[in-house]
Protein backbone atom coordinates (compact mmCIF):
# COMPACT_ATOMS: atom_id res chain seq x y z
CA UNK A 1 0.00 0.00 0.00
CA UNK A 2 2.73 2.04 0.46
CA UNK A 3 3.94 2.73 -3.27
CA UNK A 4 0.02 3.93 -4.42
CA UNK A 5 -0.11 6.10 -1.01
CA UNK A 6 3.21 7.34 -2.73
CA UNK A 7 1.15 7.86 -5.93
CA UNK A 8 -1.55 9.70 -4.03
CA UNK A 9 1.09 12.22 -2.83
CA UNK A 10 2.53 12.73 -5.69
CA UNK A 11 -0.87 13.68 -7.42
CA UNK A 12 -1.03 15.91 -4.96
CA UNK A 13 2.37 17.75 -5.26
CA UNK A 14 1.28 17.59 -8.99
CA UNK A 15 -2.18 19.27 -7.96
CA UNK A 16 -0.37 21.89 -5.72
CA UNK A 17 1.80 22.62 -8.96
CA UNK A 18 -0.97 23.14 -10.80
CA UNK A 19 -2.87 25.69 -9.04
CA UNK A 20 0.64 27.52 -9.04
CA UNK A 21 0.69 27.45 -12.41
CA UNK A 22 -2.80 28.14 -13.89
CA UNK A 23 -5.01 30.95 -14.29
CA UNK A 24 -8.32 29.55 -15.15
CA UNK A 25 -10.72 29.18 -11.59
CA UNK A 26 -12.46 26.75 -13.10
CA UNK A 27 -9.19 24.44 -13.55
CA UNK A 28 -8.01 25.87 -9.72
CA UNK A 29 -11.71 24.55 -8.53
CA UNK A 30 -11.53 21.45 -9.78
CA UNK A 31 -7.33 20.84 -9.08
CA UNK A 32 -8.65 21.40 -5.34
CA UNK A 33 -11.91 19.04 -5.58
CA UNK A 34 -9.44 16.49 -6.85
CA UNK A 35 -7.09 17.14 -4.11
CA UNK A 36 -10.15 16.26 -1.83
CA UNK A 37 -10.68 12.93 -2.92
CA UNK A 38 -7.19 12.30 -2.78
CA UNK A 39 -7.02 13.61 0.94
CA UNK A 40 -10.15 11.70 1.40
CA UNK A 41 -8.46 8.32 0.13
CA UNK A 42 -5.06 8.50 2.68
CA UNK A 43 -6.09 7.73 5.61
CA UNK A 44 -7.78 4.39 4.07
CA UNK A 45 -4.23 3.56 2.72
CA UNK A 46 -2.81 4.57 6.14
CA UNK A 47 -4.58 2.58 7.83
CA UNK A 48 -4.86 -0.86 5.07
CA UNK A 49 -6.02 -3.41 5.65
CA UNK A 50 -7.85 -2.54 8.95
CA UNK A 51 -10.20 -0.23 8.27
CA UNK A 52 -12.27 0.92 11.09
CA UNK A 53 -16.14 2.01 10.00
CA UNK A 54 -15.75 5.16 11.87
CA UNK A 55 -12.41 5.72 9.46
CA UNK A 56 -14.66 5.14 6.39
CA UNK A 57 -17.21 7.80 7.44
CA UNK A 58 -14.32 10.68 7.86
CA UNK A 59 -13.20 9.56 5.00
CA UNK A 60 -15.93 9.36 2.52
CA UNK A 61 -17.23 12.67 4.75
CA UNK A 62 -14.39 14.58 4.36
CA UNK A 63 -14.25 13.44 0.75
CA UNK A 64 -17.72 14.76 0.21
CA UNK A 65 -16.92 17.76 1.55
CA UNK A 66 -13.53 18.96 0.37
CA UNK A 67 -14.15 17.32 -3.15
CA UNK A 68 -18.08 18.42 -3.49
CA UNK A 69 -19.35 20.64 -1.19
CA UNK A 70 -16.64 23.56 -0.90
CA UNK A 71 -16.02 23.28 -4.84
CA UNK A 72 -19.33 23.86 -5.54
CA UNK A 73 -19.72 27.00 -3.52
CA UNK A 74 -16.86 28.49 -4.57
CA UNK A 75 -17.45 27.43 -8.56
CA UNK A 76 -21.36 29.30 -7.41
CA UNK A 77 -19.41 32.19 -6.01
CA UNK A 78 -17.22 32.67 -9.20
CA UNK A 79 -20.24 32.27 -11.41
CA UNK A 80 -21.78 34.89 -9.41
CA UNK A 81 -19.35 37.48 -9.59
CA UNK A 82 -18.74 36.56 -13.04
CA UNK A 83 -14.98 35.62 -12.99
CA UNK A 84 -13.12 33.21 -14.90
CA UNK A 85 -9.37 34.05 -15.25
CA UNK A 86 -6.65 35.35 -12.23
CA UNK A 87 -5.83 38.36 -14.91
CA UNK A 88 -3.03 39.59 -13.07
CA UNK A 89 -1.36 38.18 -9.73
CA UNK A 90 1.29 39.51 -8.13
CA UNK A 91 3.60 36.83 -8.52
CA UNK A 92 3.62 35.08 -12.37
CA UNK A 93 2.62 31.79 -13.34
CA UNK A 94 5.72 30.66 -14.12
CA UNK A 95 7.63 32.33 -11.15
CA UNK A 96 5.06 30.39 -8.86
CA UNK A 97 6.22 27.66 -10.19
CA UNK A 98 9.60 27.84 -9.98
CA UNK A 99 9.18 29.20 -6.67
CA UNK A 100 6.73 26.35 -6.15
CA UNK A 101 10.22 23.95 -7.24
CA UNK A 102 11.77 26.25 -3.99
CA UNK A 103 9.15 25.61 -1.79
CA UNK A 104 9.45 22.09 -2.70
CA UNK A 105 13.05 21.66 -1.62
CA UNK A 106 12.33 23.58 1.48
CA UNK A 107 9.84 21.59 2.39
CA UNK A 108 11.99 17.91 1.85
CA UNK A 109 14.52 20.33 4.21
CA UNK A 110 12.09 21.28 6.77
CA UNK A 111 11.18 17.90 7.33
CA UNK A 112 14.35 16.27 7.72
CA UNK A 113 15.01 18.45 10.62
CA UNK A 114 12.28 17.70 12.12
CA UNK A 115 12.29 15.22 14.97
CA UNK A 116 9.87 12.59 14.18
CA UNK A 117 9.90 9.28 14.35
CA UNK A 118 6.19 7.48 14.00
CA UNK A 119 6.94 7.54 10.52
CA UNK A 120 5.21 4.00 10.36
CA UNK A 121 4.13 4.44 6.53
CA UNK A 122 6.05 6.90 4.05
CA UNK A 123 8.46 8.81 4.71
CA UNK A 124 7.45 11.50 1.80
CA UNK A 125 3.50 12.05 4.17
CA UNK A 126 5.69 14.78 6.17
CA UNK A 127 7.38 16.41 3.09
CA UNK A 128 4.10 16.58 1.17
CA UNK A 129 1.99 17.79 4.15
CA UNK A 130 4.30 21.49 4.55
CA UNK A 131 4.63 21.59 0.49
CA UNK A 132 0.98 21.59 0.28
CA UNK A 133 0.77 24.25 3.13
CA UNK A 134 3.44 26.83 1.60
CA UNK A 135 1.62 26.52 -1.56
CA UNK A 136 -1.57 27.15 0.43
CA UNK A 137 0.35 30.66 1.88
CA UNK A 138 1.83 31.81 -1.90
CA UNK A 139 -1.71 31.18 -3.36
CA UNK A 140 -3.11 33.66 -0.68
CA UNK A 141 -0.56 36.13 -0.97
CA UNK A 142 -0.04 35.97 -4.21
CA UNK A 143 -3.09 36.10 -6.01
CA UNK A 144 -5.43 39.14 -5.94
CA UNK A 145 -9.01 37.63 -6.89
CA UNK A 146 -10.46 36.70 -3.25
CA UNK A 147 -11.80 33.15 -5.44
CA UNK A 148 -7.77 32.10 -5.76
CA UNK A 149 -7.04 33.43 -2.43
CA UNK A 150 -9.96 30.75 -1.24
CA UNK A 151 -8.58 28.23 -2.97
CA UNK A 152 -5.46 28.73 -1.31
CA UNK A 153 -6.67 28.41 1.77
CA UNK A 154 -8.74 25.42 1.00
CA UNK A 155 -5.00 23.97 0.05
CA UNK A 156 -3.54 25.29 3.28
CA UNK A 157 -5.91 23.39 4.91
CA UNK A 158 -5.62 20.06 2.60
CA UNK A 159 -2.00 20.25 4.20
CA UNK A 160 -2.79 20.31 7.47
CA UNK A 161 -4.69 17.41 6.99
CA UNK A 162 -2.07 15.34 5.52
CA UNK A 163 0.02 16.69 8.43
CA UNK A 164 -2.42 15.35 10.82
CA UNK A 165 -2.24 12.01 9.03
CA UNK A 166 1.10 11.97 9.12
CA UNK A 167 0.94 11.50 12.88
CA UNK A 168 -1.99 9.48 14.63
CA UNK A 169 -4.38 7.69 12.68
CA UNK A 170 -6.52 7.16 15.25
CA UNK A 171 -7.10 9.71 17.83
CA UNK A 172 -7.74 13.05 15.59
CA UNK A 173 -10.83 12.28 14.31
CA UNK A 174 -12.75 14.52 16.39
CA UNK A 175 -10.63 16.83 15.95
CA UNK A 176 -10.76 16.59 12.05
CA UNK A 177 -14.23 16.58 12.52
CA UNK A 178 -14.26 20.54 13.92
CA UNK A 179 -11.55 21.30 11.56
CA UNK A 180 -14.06 20.39 8.18
CA UNK A 181 -16.56 22.29 10.44
CA UNK A 182 -14.47 25.32 10.26
CA UNK A 183 -13.85 25.37 7.07
CA UNK A 184 -16.88 24.51 6.04
CA UNK A 185 -18.65 27.20 7.99
CA UNK A 186 -15.30 29.82 6.38
CA UNK A 187 -15.62 29.05 2.45
CA UNK A 188 -19.59 29.68 3.49
CA UNK A 189 -18.66 33.23 4.38
CA UNK A 190 -16.38 34.07 2.09
CA UNK A 191 -18.45 33.11 -1.10
CA UNK A 192 -21.27 35.48 0.42
CA UNK A 193 -17.86 38.02 0.95
CA UNK A 194 -16.96 37.52 -2.83
CA UNK A 195 -20.95 37.91 -4.15
CA UNK A 196 -21.13 40.99 -2.06
CA UNK A 197 -17.67 42.40 -2.48
CA UNK A 198 -18.33 41.79 -6.45
CA UNK A 199 -21.66 43.39 -6.33
CA UNK A 200 -20.95 46.51 -4.46
CA UNK A 201 -17.40 47.08 -6.32
CA UNK A 202 -17.78 44.76 -10.05
CA UNK A 203 -14.70 43.77 -9.20
CA UNK A 204 -13.36 40.82 -6.55
CA UNK A 205 -9.46 42.04 -6.65
CA UNK A 206 -8.91 42.62 -3.04
CA UNK A 207 -6.36 45.19 -3.72
CA UNK A 208 -9.09 47.35 -4.46
CA UNK A 209 -10.20 47.12 -0.99
CA UNK A 210 -7.63 49.14 -0.09
CA UNK A 211 -8.53 52.31 -1.23
CA UNK A 212 -11.25 52.18 1.20
CA UNK A 213 -12.02 55.39 2.82
CA UNK A 214 -14.33 56.20 5.78
CA UNK B 1 27.53 -11.18 -28.39
CA UNK B 2 27.56 -7.42 -27.01
CA UNK B 3 28.56 -5.95 -29.81
CA UNK B 4 26.68 -7.73 -32.43
CA UNK B 5 23.69 -7.26 -30.50
CA UNK B 6 24.58 -3.72 -29.95
CA UNK B 7 25.06 -3.33 -34.10
CA UNK B 8 21.26 -5.35 -34.27
CA UNK B 9 20.03 -2.18 -32.91
CA UNK B 10 21.52 0.55 -34.89
CA UNK B 11 20.79 -1.20 -38.36
CA UNK B 12 17.15 -1.28 -36.93
CA UNK B 13 17.25 2.05 -36.57
CA UNK B 14 18.97 2.98 -39.36
CA UNK B 15 16.58 0.68 -41.24
CA UNK B 16 12.93 1.53 -39.54
CA UNK B 17 13.55 5.30 -38.20
CA UNK B 18 11.50 6.59 -41.11
CA UNK B 19 8.53 4.34 -40.75
CA UNK B 20 7.99 5.68 -37.59
CA UNK B 21 7.41 9.24 -39.49
CA UNK B 22 5.16 6.74 -41.52
CA UNK B 23 2.69 5.55 -38.44
CA UNK B 24 2.56 9.24 -37.58
CA UNK B 25 0.95 9.92 -40.70
CA UNK B 26 -1.08 6.84 -41.21
CA UNK B 27 -2.80 7.34 -37.68
CA UNK B 28 -3.63 11.12 -38.56
CA UNK B 29 -4.97 10.41 -41.60
CA UNK B 30 -7.48 7.68 -40.22
CA UNK B 31 -8.11 10.11 -37.57
CA UNK B 32 -9.20 12.92 -40.80
CA UNK B 33 -10.85 9.93 -42.21
CA UNK B 34 -8.35 9.93 -45.10
CA UNK B 35 -6.12 6.92 -46.18
CA UNK B 36 -2.97 8.42 -45.91
CA UNK B 37 0.33 8.21 -47.66
CA UNK B 38 1.67 4.89 -48.59
CA UNK B 39 3.73 3.49 -45.90
CA UNK B 40 7.24 3.73 -47.72
CA UNK B 41 6.74 7.46 -48.72
CA UNK B 42 9.36 8.87 -45.91
CA UNK B 43 11.62 5.96 -47.52
CA UNK B 44 10.69 7.46 -50.94
CA UNK B 45 11.27 10.71 -49.89
CA UNK B 46 14.82 10.76 -49.04
CA UNK B 47 15.80 8.49 -52.17
CA UNK B 48 14.18 11.42 -54.37
CA UNK B 49 16.60 13.90 -52.41
CA UNK B 50 19.59 11.70 -52.48
CA UNK B 51 18.96 11.64 -56.26
CA UNK B 52 18.54 15.40 -56.55
CA UNK B 53 21.65 17.96 -57.25
CA UNK B 54 22.73 20.18 -54.10
CA UNK B 55 22.17 24.34 -54.30
CA UNK B 56 24.77 26.20 -52.76
CA UNK B 57 23.98 30.26 -51.67
CA UNK B 58 27.05 32.25 -53.03
CA UNK B 59 26.54 33.86 -49.27
CA UNK B 60 27.54 30.16 -47.44
CA UNK B 61 30.52 29.10 -46.23
CA UNK B 62 31.75 25.76 -45.08
CA UNK B 63 29.63 26.08 -41.51
CA UNK B 64 26.63 25.61 -43.81
CA UNK B 65 27.91 22.53 -45.61
CA UNK B 66 29.06 21.19 -42.28
CA UNK B 67 25.66 21.38 -40.67
CA UNK B 68 23.78 18.49 -42.14
CA UNK B 69 27.31 15.83 -41.71
CA UNK B 70 27.67 16.86 -38.10
CA UNK B 71 24.00 16.85 -37.49
CA UNK B 72 23.62 13.21 -39.30
CA UNK B 73 27.20 12.24 -37.04
CA UNK B 74 26.07 13.47 -33.98
CA UNK B 75 23.08 11.44 -33.87
CA UNK B 76 24.39 8.19 -35.10
CA UNK B 77 26.98 8.56 -32.30
CA UNK B 78 23.90 9.00 -29.66
CA UNK B 79 22.02 5.82 -31.05
CA UNK B 80 24.96 3.76 -30.11
CA UNK B 81 24.97 4.95 -26.66
CA UNK B 82 21.14 4.16 -26.60
CA UNK B 83 20.01 0.66 -25.44
CA UNK B 84 16.13 -0.82 -26.99
CA UNK B 85 14.42 -3.49 -25.82
CA UNK B 86 16.55 -4.80 -22.70
CA UNK B 87 19.18 -5.21 -24.87
CA UNK B 88 22.63 -3.78 -23.98
CA UNK B 89 23.70 -0.59 -26.43
CA UNK B 90 27.07 -1.27 -28.47
CA UNK B 91 28.39 1.14 -26.34
CA UNK B 92 28.46 1.99 -22.78
CA UNK B 93 30.14 3.72 -20.01
CA UNK B 94 29.43 5.79 -16.34
CA UNK B 95 27.96 9.06 -17.74
CA UNK B 96 26.90 8.42 -20.92
CA UNK B 97 23.83 10.01 -20.70
CA UNK B 98 25.19 13.24 -20.79
CA UNK B 99 27.38 12.29 -23.92
CA UNK B 100 23.70 11.42 -25.54
CA UNK B 101 22.26 14.55 -24.48
CA UNK B 102 25.42 16.59 -25.62
CA UNK B 103 25.34 14.87 -28.86
CA UNK B 104 22.18 15.92 -29.69
CA UNK B 105 23.55 19.73 -28.67
CA UNK B 106 25.99 19.36 -30.81
CA UNK B 107 24.20 18.59 -33.57
CA UNK B 108 21.43 21.16 -33.11
CA UNK B 109 24.24 23.65 -32.90
CA UNK B 110 25.92 23.34 -36.36
CA UNK B 111 22.45 22.76 -37.78
CA UNK B 112 21.26 26.37 -36.20
CA UNK B 113 24.93 27.94 -37.44
CA UNK B 114 23.95 26.14 -40.72
CA UNK B 115 21.21 28.15 -40.49
CA UNK B 116 22.78 31.41 -39.31
CA UNK B 117 25.11 30.80 -42.07
CA UNK B 118 22.26 31.75 -44.74
CA UNK B 119 22.45 35.15 -43.66
CA UNK B 120 18.65 35.15 -44.01
CA UNK B 121 16.72 36.59 -41.09
CA UNK B 122 14.37 34.21 -42.07
CA UNK B 123 16.12 31.93 -40.86
CA UNK B 124 17.69 33.27 -38.54
CA UNK B 125 14.25 34.03 -36.51
CA UNK B 126 14.13 30.16 -36.31
CA UNK B 127 16.90 29.07 -35.43
CA UNK B 128 16.49 31.53 -32.66
CA UNK B 129 13.46 30.19 -31.59
CA UNK B 130 14.83 26.59 -31.59
CA UNK B 131 17.56 27.40 -29.92
CA UNK B 132 15.20 28.94 -27.05
CA UNK B 133 12.58 25.88 -27.10
CA UNK B 134 15.60 23.43 -26.82
CA UNK B 135 17.53 25.21 -24.57
CA UNK B 136 14.65 24.83 -22.21
CA UNK B 137 13.73 21.32 -23.02
CA UNK B 138 18.03 19.96 -22.03
CA UNK B 139 17.16 20.77 -18.50
CA UNK B 140 13.98 18.58 -18.56
CA UNK B 141 16.00 15.70 -20.30
CA UNK B 142 19.06 16.11 -18.42
CA UNK B 143 17.21 16.22 -14.81
CA UNK B 144 14.75 12.87 -16.25
CA UNK B 145 17.70 10.66 -17.22
CA UNK B 146 19.66 11.87 -13.55
CA UNK B 147 16.98 11.31 -11.54
CA UNK B 148 16.84 7.49 -13.55
CA UNK B 149 20.74 7.39 -12.85
CA UNK B 150 19.90 8.76 -9.26
CA UNK B 151 17.52 5.78 -8.74
CA UNK B 152 18.83 3.09 -9.76
CA UNK B 153 22.76 3.90 -8.75
CA UNK B 154 24.18 3.65 -12.25
CA UNK B 155 25.37 6.20 -14.57
CA UNK B 156 25.25 4.90 -17.93
CA UNK B 157 22.29 4.38 -20.23
CA UNK B 158 22.24 0.65 -20.27
CA UNK B 159 22.31 0.12 -16.81
CA UNK B 160 19.81 2.65 -15.54
CA UNK B 161 17.40 0.58 -18.18
CA UNK B 162 18.65 -2.76 -16.78
CA UNK B 163 17.85 -1.55 -13.29
CA UNK B 164 13.82 -0.40 -14.59
CA UNK B 165 13.81 -3.65 -16.57
CA UNK B 166 14.25 -5.75 -12.80
CA UNK B 167 11.63 -4.22 -10.75
CA UNK B 168 12.72 -0.60 -10.23
CA UNK B 169 9.32 0.73 -11.17
CA UNK B 170 7.05 -1.35 -7.86
CA UNK B 171 9.85 0.30 -5.62
CA UNK B 172 9.55 3.64 -3.79
CA UNK B 173 10.97 5.41 -7.00
CA UNK B 174 7.60 4.12 -8.92
CA UNK B 175 6.14 7.45 -8.67
CA UNK B 176 9.37 8.88 -10.10
CA UNK B 177 9.58 7.22 -12.83
CA UNK B 178 5.76 8.13 -13.53
CA UNK B 179 6.32 11.97 -13.47
CA UNK B 180 9.52 11.27 -15.51
CA UNK B 181 7.56 9.55 -18.03
CA UNK B 182 5.72 12.59 -18.30
CA UNK B 183 8.70 14.72 -18.50
CA UNK B 184 10.29 13.00 -20.96
CA UNK B 185 7.08 12.39 -23.23
CA UNK B 186 6.98 16.80 -23.11
CA UNK B 187 11.02 16.54 -24.36
CA UNK B 188 10.05 13.79 -27.32
CA UNK B 189 7.91 16.20 -28.59
CA UNK B 190 9.19 19.32 -28.04
CA UNK B 191 12.38 17.52 -29.76
CA UNK B 192 11.26 16.31 -32.53
CA UNK B 193 9.65 19.39 -33.30
CA UNK B 194 5.41 17.92 -32.92
CA UNK B 195 2.66 19.63 -31.58
CA UNK B 196 2.02 21.25 -29.23
CA UNK B 197 5.30 22.65 -29.62
CA UNK B 198 6.08 23.10 -33.22
CA UNK B 199 3.56 21.58 -36.36
CA UNK B 200 5.83 20.05 -39.01
CA UNK B 201 3.15 20.74 -41.37
CA UNK B 202 3.24 24.33 -41.21
CA UNK B 203 4.15 26.59 -43.96
CA UNK B 204 2.89 29.61 -42.82
CA UNK B 205 6.23 32.05 -41.89
CA UNK B 206 5.18 33.51 -38.81
CA UNK B 207 4.54 29.93 -37.20
CA UNK B 208 7.09 27.85 -38.58
CA UNK B 209 10.18 26.83 -36.02
CA UNK B 210 12.12 23.61 -37.09
CA UNK B 211 11.12 23.85 -40.40
CA UNK B 212 12.67 27.67 -41.29
CA UNK B 213 15.93 26.39 -40.00
CA UNK B 214 16.64 24.12 -42.24
CA UNK B 215 14.66 26.03 -45.65
CA UNK B 216 18.15 26.86 -47.24
CA UNK B 217 19.07 23.07 -47.56
CA UNK B 218 18.61 21.06 -50.58
CA UNK B 219 19.19 17.80 -52.40
CA UNK B 220 20.89 15.24 -50.36
CA UNK B 221 21.64 17.47 -47.87
CA UNK B 222 18.01 18.26 -47.25
CA UNK B 223 17.99 14.45 -47.29
CA UNK B 224 20.80 14.07 -44.54
CA UNK B 225 18.49 16.56 -42.53
CA UNK B 226 15.03 14.52 -42.92
CA UNK B 227 17.20 11.67 -41.83
CA UNK B 228 18.64 12.75 -38.99
CA UNK B 229 15.76 14.07 -37.51
CA UNK B 230 13.65 10.65 -38.28
CA UNK B 231 16.42 9.08 -35.70
CA UNK B 232 16.83 11.63 -33.44
CA UNK B 233 12.81 10.78 -33.06
CA UNK B 234 13.83 6.80 -33.16
CA UNK B 235 16.55 7.65 -29.90
CA UNK B 236 14.30 9.91 -27.82
CA UNK B 237 11.32 7.50 -28.30
CA UNK B 238 13.67 4.63 -27.44
CA UNK B 239 14.98 6.69 -24.14
CA UNK B 240 11.26 7.43 -23.33
CA UNK B 241 10.03 3.52 -23.94
CA UNK B 242 12.56 2.19 -21.42
CA UNK B 243 11.52 4.41 -18.30
CA UNK B 244 7.48 4.38 -19.83
CA UNK B 245 7.00 0.70 -20.70
CA UNK B 246 9.56 -1.71 -19.45
CA UNK B 247 7.64 -5.02 -21.04
CA UNK B 248 10.47 -7.80 -20.67
CA UNK B 249 8.82 -11.45 -21.71
CA UNK B 250 12.45 -13.71 -21.23
CA UNK B 251 14.01 -14.23 -24.08
CA UNK B 252 15.54 -11.56 -26.28
CA UNK B 253 14.00 -11.63 -29.48
CA UNK B 254 10.68 -11.50 -27.93
CA UNK B 255 11.94 -7.95 -25.89
CA UNK B 256 13.55 -6.26 -28.89
CA UNK B 257 10.00 -6.50 -30.67
CA UNK B 258 7.95 -5.24 -27.98
CA UNK B 259 10.57 -2.15 -27.72
CA UNK B 260 9.87 -2.05 -31.78
CA UNK B 261 5.98 -2.60 -30.98
CA UNK B 262 6.37 -0.22 -28.29
CA UNK B 263 8.25 2.62 -30.76
CA UNK B 264 5.31 2.14 -33.16
CA UNK B 265 2.62 2.60 -29.97
CA UNK B 266 4.36 6.13 -29.17
CA UNK B 267 4.31 6.92 -33.05
CA UNK B 268 0.49 6.36 -32.72
CA UNK B 269 0.50 8.35 -29.91
CA UNK B 270 1.80 11.38 -31.19
CA UNK B 271 -0.25 10.75 -33.95
CA UNK B 272 -3.30 10.71 -31.82
CA UNK B 273 -2.07 13.89 -29.61
CA UNK B 274 -1.38 15.75 -33.07
CA UNK B 275 -4.94 15.07 -34.49
CA UNK B 276 -6.61 15.62 -30.92
CA UNK B 277 -5.18 19.23 -30.06
CA UNK B 278 -3.95 22.73 -31.62
CA UNK B 279 -0.14 23.83 -31.21
CA UNK B 280 -0.41 25.99 -28.15
CA UNK B 281 0.57 29.21 -28.66
CA UNK B 282 4.22 30.72 -28.93
CA UNK B 283 4.42 32.56 -25.77
CA UNK B 284 2.63 29.52 -24.34
CA UNK B 285 5.59 26.95 -25.09
CA UNK B 286 8.15 28.11 -22.64
CA UNK B 287 5.28 27.38 -19.54
CA UNK B 288 4.95 24.26 -21.33
CA UNK B 289 8.37 23.25 -21.26
CA UNK B 290 9.26 24.80 -18.16
CA UNK B 291 6.27 22.27 -16.57
CA UNK B 292 8.42 19.42 -17.83
CA UNK B 293 11.24 20.58 -16.47
CA UNK B 294 9.56 20.81 -12.85
CA UNK B 295 7.94 17.57 -13.08
CA UNK B 296 11.64 16.05 -13.53
CA UNK B 297 13.12 18.29 -10.58
CA UNK B 298 10.26 16.71 -8.44
CA UNK B 299 11.11 13.80 -9.86
CA UNK B 300 14.57 14.30 -8.57
CA UNK B 301 13.46 15.41 -4.86
CA UNK B 302 11.61 12.25 -4.63
CA UNK B 303 14.75 9.64 -5.07
CA UNK B 304 17.11 11.39 -3.50
CA UNK B 305 14.80 12.22 -0.36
Amino acid sequence: MALWLDVILVLLILTSLWLLGSSRLRACIQAVAFQGIMLGLIPLLCAWPDITVRLAAVAVLSMVVKAIVLPGMLRRAAREANVRYEVQPLIGFTTSLLLGIVLWGLAMHVSRQLPVTMLHVTPLLIPVAIFTIFCGFLLIVSRNTAVMQVIGYLALENGIYVFGWAFAIEDPLLVEMGVLLDVFVAVFVMGIMIYRLSREFDTIETDELDSLKE
Amino acid sequence: MLAISGIVQIVLALVLAPLLQSIINRTKAVFAGRRGQPWLQPYRELWKLVQKGTVYSRTTTAVFVAGPIVGIAAVGLALALVPIGGWPALLSFPGDFLLVAYLLGVGRFFLVSAALDTGSSFEGMGASREVLFSALAEPALLLSLTALAAASHSASLTGIYAAIDSGMPATAAGPAIFLITGAMFVVFLAENARIPVDDPNTHLELTMIHEVMVLDHSGPDFALIQYAAQLKMWLLGSLLLGAAAPFRFGSAWLDLLAGLVGLGAIAVLVGIVESSMARLRLVRVPQFLIAASILSIVALFLVMR
